[in-house]
């Protein structure tokens, strides 16, 4: 057996049968059952190289139809049709239509009443717990040390094993608004879930590029204790608003702007960015921004209806993998649009 | 419009309050509040149809009052309150011109419309759903979180006719806990299909000697929470809480498909009584309609609040337009023939211009009856 000539040969012949072996022979000529693909010879070095030159004839037939093309477009001259617009995921975006309208009453009642309402009309003080899952390692707890220096009245407690369900009846006793757990894989953090109290609902967020302090190049100094003030940006859609008011509920509703500082949740195609800043104004139009603070993203898995509890509670919304890519071929955005 | 309400395909009930009727074949949904002011506590937890011909809808709301919506007016009649008893309606019935109506907290009452006379029994805690044999009126079932299935006879309100009993202890020898989230009736017989959120649906029988249940099947792992019967009934709908509706045979007790397209908690599912169709609602602000048979969805409407329950007419015609469009057409018709009349005396008049433009005014008159024919065929 001494390579690809007798190789070729070999395929040919099993392929062809009894006929005539010529290993350079166009696979159509061959005399293949209806049916049968490449995939099913079940010699791998055969099945390997029947592959590679099926897919160089692919890439022959390609390039004629693009000389074609191209030929056909310069004798029609001015005549030709217009070039088509490749398609980009900007272009096939879906038009969501449950993007809140802002004049909407019943929209705008719906919200006005709902579980956000007594910190809307400000009923409440947002007082929150801090935790993590069990047994957390160091770079966790100093996510969670410097978040709660981030989010004012915010404490961090240690989680000792103790059951979510339990702790929260004990939270609403003692007036906590608030609760968020930090959920930790291999050392790093990866999860975020953050539930209303009263009987709020729950969000389950996947975090990733967690950065804690240290790691932020030109970083300012420490933040201090001023209330932040909090902007949202691209929560447009129904779904988007629920988040979005889950996230203002977290910051007491003054913000000292003495204090200049201002922490930022901007969505864009479902991927919520949290960024801490501190911004001074150098003339009406420059801003300096410097940025303090840790920084993370999170992608909503879930939205629950009702405080943690996610074996019998009803769901709002859950990511479902068989619906991320629409039928015409992009991403239907569920946040923003 | 306010004609127009009969139309309806779909009437949906919100957690705001609101009544929506959806009418599909144009794509329309309206809102029907009781009051001017929308009212968080007047959320609806129950509806049911007020008489056979559906032309009435009784709406109970979060604060125990029961309302009346007529369709044929499109707007509340009535509105009564049903006190007793803590919690929300978990069912409404109609039953000879009197309502029954079921709470949480177990209060099972019966109203007549004098104030006197109004039976009630207690039918243990934690109820989740009632619901009234459509075979036989008078017969209702009643099932809940840790409170078996129960079947009542409104005649006799002091002893269930039928009491299930739970399943034997699993295979660690551990109580099977019961919830009971939504149950049916099998048209022809006295079978009860519920659906349970443990994700079981189990099938009863009060006219055999068990009282275990006859069939269990399981399905997914998320608490099933609407259960609606199709045509054929022998196999049920199910939606769970995670958005997952699957048709599940009740013969042999397996799953037969699943429809796709919820991302939230299904509040509640019904099938058409004939067409292949099944509309179903939940937390997500969606009312879906799926074809049973090919899986596929046929309408998405996106109404803006929560759904908690909706009522499918038992129409056979979908496509029935209203007559009242043909109306106001005919009266257009009738003047633009007039117009034209009109038109034309005067033209025999003016002689002399006929014979300076020949071609131009032959071909416009020509074309004045073809456009007639094409106003009076409408769109």
């Amino acid at each position: 057996m001494s390579g690809p000539g007798s190789m070729a040969s070999g395929a040919a012949g099993s392929a062809e049968g009894p006929g005539p072996v010529d290993g350079a022979r166009a696979p159509e000529q061959a005399l293949f059952p209806p049916g049968f693909s490449v995939s099913e010879i079940k010699n791998k070095q055969r099945r390997h190289f029947m592959f590679l030159r099926w897919k160089q004839q692919q890439r022959k037939e390609k390039l004629a139809n693009k000389k074609k093309r191209r030929k056909e477009r310069e004798a029609l001259g001015d005549k030709a049709p217009p070039k088509p617009v490749p398609k980009t995921i900007e272009n096939q975006r879906v038009y969501d239509e449950t993007t809140v309208d802002p004049n909407d009453e019943e929209v705008a009642f719906d919200e006005s009443t709902d579980e956000f309402a007594p910190y809307f009309n400000r009923q409440t003080v947002p007082k929150i717990l801090i935790t993590t899952s069990d047994r957390p390692r160091g770079r966790t707890v100093r996510f969670c040390e410097q978040l709660s220096t981030i989010i004012p009245n915010s404490h961090v407690y240690y989680r000792r094993g103790l059951a979510l369900k339990r702790i929260i009846p004990q939270c609403i006793s003692r007036d906590f608004t608030d609760l968020i757990v930090i959920n930790e894989d291999r050392k790093i953090p990866n999860g975020l879930v953050l539930s209303h109290l009263p009987d709020g609902p729950t969000a389950h967020f996947r975090m990733s590029s967690v950065r804690l302090r240290k790691e932020i190049k030109r970083k300012g100094k420490e933040p201090t204790e001023h209330q932040p003030e909090v902007i949202l940006n691209n929560f447009t859609t129904r779904l988007g608003h629920s988040i979005g008011r889950m996230f203002a509920s977290l910051f007491p509703h003054d913000p000292q702007f003495i204090g200049r500082q201002v922490a930022t949740f901007h969505n864009q195609r479902d991927y919520i960015f949290f960024r801490f800043h501190r911004y001074i104004f150098k003339s009406e139009k420059k801003v300096g921004i410097q940025e303090l603070g840790p920084r993370f993203t999170l992608k909503l898995r879930s939205l629950q209806k009702g405080t943690f509890d996610s074996k019998f509670g009803e769901y709002e919304w859950i990511h479902k993998v068989c619906f991320s890519v629409m039928i015409s071929g992009w991403a239907l955005k569920i946040l923003a649009f | 419009m306010a004609s127009s309400a009969r139309w309806n395909h779909v009437w949906v009930g919100s957690e705001t309050g609101i009544l929506k009727g959806v009418n599909l074949r144009r794509r329309q949904a309206t809102n029907y509040v009781a009051a001017s002011a929308l009212r968080r506590d007047e959320g609806v937890c129950a509806m049911c149809w007020g008489d056979p011909s559906e032309s009435e809808i009784l709406v109970g709301c979060l604060d125990r009052s029961v309302k009346l919506f007529s369709t044929e007016k499109g707007k509340f009649t009535e509105s009564r309150q049903c006190l007793g008893g803590e919690g929300s309606f978990c069912g409404l019935a109609v039953h000879d011109s009197s309502i029954i109506t079921c709470v949480e907290s177990g209060l099972l009452k019966v109203w007549r419309d004098a104030s006197s006379e109004n039976m009630e029994t207690q039918v243990g805690a934690g109820v989740c759903r009632m619901r009234q044999n459509p075979a036989q009126p008078q017969s209702v079932g009643t099932g809940g979180k840790e409170n078996a299935l129960k079947v009542w006879d409104l005649h006799r309100p002091e002893e269930p006719i039928f009491r299930a009993k739970n399943v034997r202890n699993d295979w660690l020898n551990l109580r099977v806990p019961v919830w009971e989230r939504d149950l049916q009736f099998l048209p022809g017989s006295e079978k009860i299909v519920t659906c349970t959120g443990h994700h079981q649906v189990r099938l009863y029988d009060p006219s055999s000697p068990q009282r275990r249940p006859v069939l269990e099947a399981t399905y997914g792992e998320y608490p099933l929470t609407a259960l609606s019967l199709t045509p054929g009934a022998d196999s049920v709908v199910v939606g769970s809480s995670h958005g997952d509706m699957a048709v599940i045979d009740l013969r042999q007790g397996r799953l037969v498909k699943c429809l796709k397209g919820f991302a939230g908690s299904v509040r509640s599912v019904q099938c058409h009584p004939t067409l292949p169709l099944v509309a179903s609602c939940g937390l997500d602000r969606f009312l879906r309609v799926h074809n049973i048979e090919d899986k596929h969805l046929v309408h998405k409407v996106y109404l803006k609040s929560r759904l908690n329950c909706l009522l499918l007419t038992s129409r056979e015609k979908w496509d029935d337009e209203e007559p009242e469009p043909a109306a106001p057409q005919a009266d257009v018709k009738e003047e633009k023939d007039e117009l034209w009349d009109g038109m034309e005396t005067v033209a025999t008049k003016t002689v002399l211009k006929r014979r300076a433009d020949p071609n131009v005014r032959e071909t416009q008159l020509g074309k004045r009856p073809k456009k007639q024919k094409r106003t009076s065929a409408g769109p």
